[in-house]
């Protein structure tokens, strides 16, 4: 229990340190690879409250497609990042009373927070243990059974998204020449040269 | 034994730094688009914890599809960043209503 405790504590502090480190870092590239830990540290928390399947899933799915993505684009766009920094000043007391008054109410809020009595008569899947059933056999067994549908949206937002972002990043450049194979193979040996009979000292 | 409370202020936490990038770096959409992910981040840890203190599969079922919309939302932004960054040649966030057809 000491472990569980102590690891606790390590993860949620790095988890909130890099994410200040996420906002604060003046180098995007920076920014990026302090995400990652952010997500790192937010994995571990999720695999200490029992939720492995989501926790692999942080990893696989934000440490490496949408952190990557970031960082592929922080590096092919070519952006004084330096200069975008410039009013950082003037925004920041607004921001520091906006994040400490919301802190203070979320503080409040979770301060007084309770499960209301009939609050585990109201599950809709309740967990199995784990010694009985995994936490990934469990979630499969509601995901693909009661939220086949939802499963099913989110499939068609992945694919309208992939849709929307090659379609959005496409462009026709008219000046590249590219192979066509038809043209080759329909070329003509008589239209492709002409033989000349060239005299001897004259040149064509 | 951790208690709900611990890890809903963490989630408190990282909503907050979130929110406070969104002000701080008004200008760098690429930090803005960061601190939207911390705040999905947060969300999840929230439903997570509910979910595994409550004993409820549902929380993780939904944080799956928090997490399928924060990556296709993720992939768009960027994609629009992109081509944003190729008609103007820079990422002003104050030029973007630009945009407007």
């Amino acid at each position: 229990m000491v472990i569980v405790t102590l690891s606790f504590y390590l993860f949620a502090f790095t988890a909130v340190a890099s994410a200040i480190l996420v906002v604060l870092s003046r180098n995007p590239v920076h920014s990026v690879l302090w995400l990652i830990l952010t997500f790192f540290s937010a994995a571990a928390l999720f695999v200490l409250l029992g939720a492995e399947f989501i926790a692999m899933l942080m990893l696989i799915v934000y440490v490496g497609a949408v952190a990557v993505l970031f960082l592929f684009v922080v590096m092919m766009l070519n952006v004084d990042f330096a200069e975008l920094r410039g009013s950082v000043s003037s925004y920041l007391p607004l921001g520091l009373a906006i994040g400490l008054i919301l802190l203070l109410e979320l503080g409040i809020v979770f301060g007084n927070w309770i499960f209301a009595d009939n609050a585990p008569a109201l599950r809709a899947a309740i967990t199995p243990m784990p010694e009985d059933i995994q936490n990934t056999v469990a979630l499969g067994q509601i995901l693909y059974t009661d939220y086949v549908f939802m499963f099913q949206t989110a499939g068609l937002i992945l694919f309208v998204a992939m849709i929307g972002a090659i379609v959005l990043t496409m462009r026709h450049r008219p000046n590249v020449k590219r192979q066509s194979i038809v043209e080759q193979i329909y070329r003509d040996p008589k239209d492709a040269y002409e033989m000349k009979d060239v005299k001897p000292g004259q040149g064509i | 034994m951790i208690g709900l409370e611990h890890y809903l202020t963490v989630a408190a936490a990282l909503f907050v730094i979130g929110i406070f990038g969104i002000f701080l770096n008004r200008k760098n959409i690429i930090i803005i688009l960061m601190s939207v992910e911390l705040m999905l981040l947060a969300v999840n840890i929230n439903f997570v914890a509910f979910s595994s203190y409550l004993g409820d599969m549902v929380g993780q079922v939904f944080t799956l599809f928090i997490l399928t919309v924060a990556a296709a939302e993720a992939a768009i932004g960027l994609a629009i960043l992109v081509v944003f960054f190729r008609n103007r040649g820079a990422i002003d966030v104050e030029d973007v209503n630009a945009m407007k057809g």
